[in-house]
Formats: structure tokens, C-alpha cells, sequence
């Protein structure tokens, strides 16, 4: 069976919502999941290398203060990256060191990381409705 | 010290990777779609510091 067959019954039979918490949690999973195994892959290394990266350059791990709407809002695009993000606080890491001159780049890549992430769910919650 | 090019750089390579891979199926036109965008971000980075090079700060 050719591999977009494969992959398009394999989408028809899968739960979207299982496949977009797998996506979330892993990064390319759900790309994974459905026979992609480039993209997947490719965003399996990219994005908790760039999220690494982030907190290399001693970026911050916002906390969820609904006092502080930016903050907050940032703090849920650092958890879109998934278990990277629950593996890096369990380490404590992202503490941030605001005097630091990476500091504003550090969270930029941290941001963006959990971000694109998202996007990488919401594709893999298309291709599980068939609507890829 | 990594330098802020250096680190824009990176950042714009990151980004255009997840971008091309994401939007674009066959490997020719992620190529192509990835290199246009990774031009794309350095270059008007690049022109955006120097207008922004007479501004003190």
C-alpha cells in the first residue's frame, strides 16, 4: 500500500484529540503518528533544540499571573512546547536572568518555540479530520 | 558572548525551518520556500537596524 494511502486511513481511524495532546506533549508526534516521518522528525529535533537554546540564553519561564495579562499570555506559549517545558521546570530551569544581555532573546526563542509548536498541533489536528 | 546577529540568525533559521517544513509537502519547495524565508528575515533585519541606526536611544 502506497504511504499516503496508508497514512490517510491511518488519519481516518485515528481520535483527533488523542493525536493533538500527542502532538502537544512530544513535538512531531502527530506528524509521526501519520506516516510523516520527515516532518515529524524535523520538528522533533527543531523545537526543544530551539527551546533549549532559549534556555541557554538565560531566558525566563513565565509564570501564570492572570494580574499581568502579557505574562500570562506568555507563560502559555512557553507550555505549548509540551513535556520540554515540563521537563525544564522539574529541573528548574528558566529562571531567567533579567540582567543579562540574551535575556529578552532568551524568552523570544522560548516564546516562539512553544508557539510554532502550536501550529505544529493544529496541523496535526487537521490531518486527523482529513481536511490535509 | 554571542553576538546579535549571531543569535538573530539562529533564531531566523529556526523559524524558517519549522515554516517550510510545515507549509510547504515536497522537498524541492521547502527548500526553496525555507531559503525565501530565512533571506527574507535577515535581510530586513538588517535594513531595519541601519534606519534605525541615526535614532539614539
Amino acid at each position: 500500500m502506497p504511504v499516503r494511502e496508508a497514512a490517510a486511513e491511518r488519519a481516518q481511524s485515528a481520535n483527533p484529540v488523542l493525536v493533538s495532546l500527542a502532538a502537544w506533549a512530544v513535538p512531531g508526534a502527530g506528524h509521526l503518528w501519520f506516516g510523516h516521518r520527515f516532518k515529524g522528525l524535523v520538528f522533533l529535533v527543531t523545537l526543544p533544540l530551539m527551546f533549549a537554546v532559549g534556555l541557554w540564553l538565560n531566558g525566563r519561564l513565565f509564570p501564570f499571573e492572570l494580574s499581568q495579562p502579557l505574562v500570562a499570555l506568555a507563560a502559555l506559549a512557553d507550555v505549548g512546547v509540551g513535556l520540554t517545558y515540563v521537563v525544564a521546570k522539574a529541573l528548574g530551569l528558566g529562571r531567567g536572568d533579567v540582567v543579562a544581555i540574551t535575556y529578552e532573546y532568551g524568552n523570544a526563542f522560548l516564546i516562539v518555540a512553544g508557539l510554532l509548536n502550536i501550529l505544529v498541533v493544529i496541523d496535526a489536528w487537521d490531518i486527523a479530520l482529513g481536511r490535509k | 558572548m554571542p553576538s546579535h546577529f549571531l543569535l538573530l540568525t539562529l533564531f531566523a533559521l529556526f523559524v524558517s525551518i519549522v515554516f517550510a517544513v510545515l507549509l510547504r509537502d515536497d522537498g524541492r519547495s521547502q527548500l526553496r520556500f525555507g531559503t525565501l524565508l530565512f533571506g527574507g528575515f535577515v535581510a530586513s533585519a538588517v535594513l531595519l537596524g541601519w534606519l534605525m541606526y541615526p535614532f539614539p536611544l
